[in-house]
């Protein structure tokens, strides 16, 4: 029996391997290769290309030979030649420098001299590599500017967008915090990521540069070798091209009565410290509601904090909660609820089917020291989806079968009771017959 | 399917033991019935049998949408920087009982101290999973080449309460971090690897009812159509666990309520023969 189950499961599997493996034969043949132009590929919408902007810092100090052997500059060089060479085909690139043009002394010069060496859109490899091999190690480290500069040239469209800036020094240019300018570029509701790298970092480049990639979301490397630069800068103009939802943004109200009405969909929001919003949902008899929602700590919180999500009616009964805490170091604190709206039992189709509106409540309990801005809020995403409803248990059991030798006892017991009944009749019928 | 397998096994091992042969064949039969189609919405990924854990992705999300999907019995590996937040997506169906590992390659280049990293679990709901048992947060020493992590889940119901926070079917999101670093340690190359193996619960934690729709994020939405340019591991991101999500109905108290049925049967019988005799009281003659 098992020999059979298992011959006839490796068939399936064969056939399964051979269908797979025609469609993806088909899927190769089919899919029109993405013209050089970088047309978007079909199926996306065309605004929906994924941008990445590599900022690479040609300040005077990444003449310094003490990478694998050769200077900074002449690294980033080699590793951003093999990165463009491997390039997916429907990511825009763009490469900005910051520092490239002004050798001077003139601060006020030095902090605006950041320039856009290689327009984002459709790649032409040889161009930019050209470009790139054009550089000199030259002036200041104008990276709030640069920042800046950046998040405008990868304006338009609603694609995902990604920084790579790539610097070995703190910024030159205060008073503007760039970690500050990366939260306000995150703010925008852009979906844009800022992957900060670090040459051989000091203690005040890495401490700006990790505050830079936590205010974004995004992540920090430091770098040692030029090998490791390319693996990594790779990652993550590969990392761009993978399709992700991006978040719709809205706002939230104070009070549940002008809050802002959500569709099934994913949500971004800004929330400020101790602070809490309000959405509303439409939720059908036999619909099932499902909202999950993330608070990011994008900058130095302290070390307690907790997120609650609340769903209650107009009249503000509360109907279920979702809450979590935690502490320490972390990106996002996040839960979750489920609200299955029974069916309703009702005359007329209007009640039967009107639709109840749930409010959902957002708040967080993350606290700051007085050194840290509280504009723009902590970055809210918030998830929302409607189901049918579940099927409720109707017994314990899956569809009230027996488990369990008192089962089988019982079972037994009946049967033979049952057998001995049967005989005594059958034995008394026959004697009645015979009598008769 | 192991699983199911495993399962049928044990339940045919019991019927043997207390029932005549009879009743041993008619339960294989019917567990045999059962597994075979059993076979489509078993919900285990097919492991590559007896051999090491099948390749999975090579790259790690860094946020909850975009967590990289693998599969039961996969392993995803990514190389990280040290503070980066790690997230790799699985499907787990009801009746699972999941383990999740993991394991971080340090860099090995001098540190500035101990690191502490961390493995969470997130249900389809982003809600923190609890663990049954397992090393969640570990300390590694200056010197410490690896760290290895584990996280026991609680048996996936099929249904619970909606103020309950039991794991239910859907995604299940692993998170991995280092929470606690020294400052120069940030930003230093890791490699971690995750890996995610399930058992079967059996008919004991067996629940009626059902969700409509696993716990996925964007279940109620219409499915986007496929990308043809998606290569396949993207493809598995819209993933169901191998061979769909199951149907609900395998339980094996099919197996303890058939084998009980035919007991019953033979028992029966075996009553009505006591008790009838032999039928033709022996002293008759024939033919009256």
């Amino acid at each position: 029996m098992i020999t059979r189950t298992i011959t006839k499961r490796i068939s399936r599997r064969r056939l399964a391997a051979g269908v797979c493996g025609l469609l993806a034969a088909m899927a190769v043949t089919l899919s029109p290769t993405p013209a050089a132009a970088g047309e978007p590929t079909p199926g996306t919408a065309p605004g929906a290309a994924p941008k990445v902007e590599l900022t690479l810092d040609v300040s005077g100090s990444m003449r310094a030979r003490d990478i694998d052997g050769q200077s900074r500059m002449a690294a980033a060089k080699q590793a951003f030649n093999e990165v463009l060479d491997a390039v997916p085909k429907d990511v825009q690139l763009g490469i900005r420098t910051l520092g490239a043009t002004y050798p001077g002394n003139d601060r006020q010069v030095g902090c605006t001299d950041t320039k856009l060496l290689y327009p984002v859109g459709p790649l032409d490899r040889n161009e930019a590599k050209t470009a790139v091999a054009t550089l000199v190690p030259t002036g200041w480290t104008p990276i709030g500017p640069a920042l800046q500069a950046a998040a405008k040239d990868l304006k338009g469209g609603d694609g995902q967008r990604r920084i790579v800036l790539i610097t070995d020094g703190e910024d030159t240019c205060q008073p503007l915090d760039p970690c500050q300018v990366a939260r306000d570029i995150a703010a925008q509701g852009i979906h844009l990521t800022v992957d900060t790298l670090g040459l051989l970092p000091d203690a005040k480049t890495r401490s700006q540069l990790s505050c830079i990639a936590e205010a974004t979301g995004g992540t920090y490397t430091s770098i040692q070798h030029t090998d490791q630069l390319r693996d990594r800068v790779h990652q993550l103009v590969d990392r761009t091209a993978r399709r992700v939802t991006t978040p719709v943004a809205t706002q939230g109200a104070a009070q549940c009565a002008t809050a802002p009405e959500l569709k099934p969909g994913l949500y971004s929001d800004r929330e400020k410290f101790a602070e809490h919003r309000w959405y509303r949902v439409d939720v059908k008899p036999g619909q099932e509601l499902r909202a999950s929602v993330s608070i990011g700590a994008d900058r130095a919180v302290n070390d307690d904090y907790g997120v609650l999500l609340r769903a209650s009616t107009v009249h503000g009964r509360e109907i279920v909660r979702g809450a979590e805490a935690g502490d320490g170091r972390t990106d996002v604190i996040s839960t979750g609820l489920r609200y299955a709206k029974s069916e309703v039992d009702a005359s007329d189709d209007a009640t039967k089917d009107a639709a109840e509106t749930v409010c959902l409540q957002v708040s967080n309990s993350f606290s700051a020291g007085p050194s840290v801005k509280t504009e723009p809020g902590l970055p809210v995403e918030l998830a929302v989806d409607l189901v049918d409803g579940p099927h409720d248990a109707s017994d314990v059991a899956s569809f009230g079968l027996g488990r369990g030798w008192w089962l089988l006892g019982a079972l037994l017991l009946a049967g033979f009771v049952g057998g001995v009944v049967w005989g005594w009749i059958s034995r008394w019928r026959i004697t009645v017959w015979r009598t008769n | 399917m192991r699983s199911v397998r495993n399962v049928t096994g044990r339940a045919v091992r019991t019927a043997g033991l207390l029932a005549s042969a009879a009743a041993l064949a008619f339960a294989g039969g019917v567990a045999g019935a059962g597994a075979a189609v059993a076979d489509s919405p078993s919900p285990s990924a097919s492991p590559s049998d007896g051999g090491d854990a099948a390749k999975g992705p090579t790259e790690a999300g860094t946020s909850f949408r975009t967590a990289t999907p693998f599969a039961l019995d996969q392993r995803a590996t990514a190389s990280a920087s040290t503070g980066d937040y790690l997230y790799w997506v699985l499907p787990v169906d009801a009746g699972q009982q999941v383990t999740v590992k993991a394991k971080v390659t340090l860099p090995e280049s001098a540190r500035h101290g101990a690191a502490t990293w961390q493995l969470d679990v997130y249900d389809g709901l982003r809600r923190r999973q609890a663990c049954r048992y397992g090393v969640q947060t570990r300390a590694a020493a200056q010197d410490a080449a690896t760290v290895e992590l584990s996280c026991a889940l609680r048996t996936v119901r099929g249904w619970a309460e909606q103020w309950s926070n039991d794991p239910l079917p859907g995604d299940y999101y692993v998170r991995l971090t280092a929470v606690g670093v020294p400052a120069e340690d940030l930003g230093q190359p890791v490699q971690a690897e995750v890996q995610a193996s399930a058992n079967d619960a059996g008919g004991a934690q067996a629940v009626d009812g059902k969700l409509s729709a696993p716990l996925v994020p964007g279940a109620g939405s219409p499915t986007p159509e496929p990308q043809p340019s998606a290569s396949a591991e993207q493809q598995a991101a819209d993933g169901a666990p191998d061979g769909g999500w199951s149907a609900g109905w395998w339980s094996d108290r099919w197996v303890w309520t058939a084998v009980g049925g035919v007991l019953a049967a033979l028992a029966g019988i075996g009553g009505y023969r006591l008790t009838r005799g032999s039928g033709r009281p022996a002293h008759l003659p024939p033919g009256v």
